[in-house]
């Protein structure tokens, strides 16, 4: 597994964010990606989930044909969860949207340390909580590229560290994780890109 | 891929017969429009049998309308839009597959209601059946439409007014197809299949068309 970009460049709204951004990451690594509010960290991690398409340049994986968007995970600034449904049914229509091959509801909300609260209803949840359920979605279904938009946002430092952990363990797999932040995530051998020179 | 697309169904599906879901409102509004004609034209019983049909496919094509906007509104305002997006399905099918959800919730209980609200409005036995198939027929089509409506309005605040404006002119030959076939099983002028094969021709067209095109709006309108 390696990703590609190369001479990326994005103009949102007639500004231009970045341009000529190349990189390639390979399997294990992490790269994290820093700079000042608008440099374009989201916009460059929904670039890599195709859920943009860039300006000019282009993002493939190395080795094989499939689209980038089938082999990513993208947690965003919401959390996507639906009020209305408990967090346990939340996680089970993700599993099964995604391929339903991953970890089971119950063991994925359990390792985020939100396990009691499954039969609960979404809207009745911390700002937290509901991040530490976004992240769940990582676990219930394996997907090689893990893109996280300021993943540490509202969690406590007990959420902090279990989000560190689960990042090792998906490097070690084999997975790729590219998080935007602005808060050091202290990852092992972790590169950077910096965003910003657009002022 | 079919495993995702049955998960979206069983979502909506869920999420409309909730709490909130907005699933009752429909019915209502159809029982409040048919149950006010008589008001407006007077309780003359050969007259409301004559308009009986037609009645019932105006009222059930304004419901239909309701929570549109919200189909795809609602997705993308909690962020899960965009992992639909990312899900192992094509977005035409995922798209067809919210539109089957929201017409199951929103549009067969008009189906079944049709008949039982016929009767307030005298309709005669035939023509309840016909006005019943043609509405079976006929609404899934109005839902497909409105998947257009509700796409190109995603990212639109109060967009409710938008979405009628947009499906009304479309739903115009579903409406006049409907009523004739039904018109056609009381009077015998003409046979009831032609009007109604053109129905479901029409309906047939809207179920290709509404996924394609609302999965066109939707790629528009996350860049």
């Amino acid at each position: 597994m390696r990703l590609l970009a190369e001479g990326l460049g994005s103009t949102r709204g007639g500004r231009i964010l970045f341009q000529g951004l190349s990189f390639a990451v390979d399997a294990g690594e992490a790269l994290v990606v820093v700079g000042p509010n608008g440099s374009g960290k989201t916009t460059l991690l929904r670039l890599i989930a195709g859920l943009l398409s860039p300006t000019v340049g282009r993002i493939a994986l190395a080795d094989s044909e499939d689209p980038v968007s089938e082999a990513v995970h993208f947690v965003g600034n919401q959390d996507a969860l639906k009020g209305a449904l408990t967090l346990g049914e939340n996680l089970a229509f993700y599993r099964s949207l995604f391929g339903g091959e991953g970890d089971a509801v119950d063991e994925a909300l359990g390792r985020m340390g939100i396990g009691t609260l499954a039969m609960l209803p979404a809207e009745v949840l911390s700002a937290g909580q509901r991040r530490r359920a976004a992240l769940a979605r990582l676990l219930v279904s394996h997907r090689p590229i893990w893109l996280l938009d300021e993943p540490s946002n509202t969690l406590d430092a007990d959420g902090q560290t279990l989000l560190a952990r689960l990042m090792q363990e998906h490097r070690r797999r084999g997975g790729i994780v590219i998080a935007a932040t602005h808060v050091r995530l202290n990852l092992p051998d972790e590169r950077e890109i910096s965003l910003g020179g657009a002022a | 891929m079919s495993a995702a697309l049955v998960a979206i169904l069983k979502r909506d599906l869920k999420l409309a017969l909730r709490a909130g879901g907005g699933a009752g409102i429909g019915m209502i509004f159809f029982l409040a429009v048919v149950t006010i004609v008589p008001f407006a034209v007077g309780p003359d019983l050969p007259l409301l049998k004559r308009i009986g049909a037609a009645v019932l496919w105006i009222g059930a094509l304004l419901a239909s309308l309701l929570g549109l906007e919200r189909i795809f509104a609602a997705d993308h305002e909690d962020g899960s839009l965009d992992l639909l997006f990312l899900a192992p399905a094509p977005l035409v099918l995922t798209a067809a597959a919210k539109a089957l959800a929201h017409w199951i919730a929103t549009g067969l209980p008009l189906v079944v209601m049709a008949p039982i609200l016929g009767l307030m409005l005298g309709v005669d036995p035939r023509a309840l059946a016909a006005v019943t198939a043609t509405l079976l027929a006929g609404t899934p089509a109005v839902t497909f439409i409105g998947l257009l409506a509700g796409a190109l309005a995603v990212t639109l605040p109060r967009s409710g007014l938008l979405v009628a404006v947009l499906v009304l002119p479309l739903a115009i030959p579903l409406l006049i197809f409907g009523v004739a076939a039904t018109d056609a099983a009381v009077n015998n002028e003409v046979p009831f299949g032609a009007p109604f094969r053109l129905l479901c021709a029409i309906s047939l067209f809207f179920f290709v068309l509404g996924p394609v095109a609302a999965a066109a709006a939707l790629r528009h309108a996350r860049e």
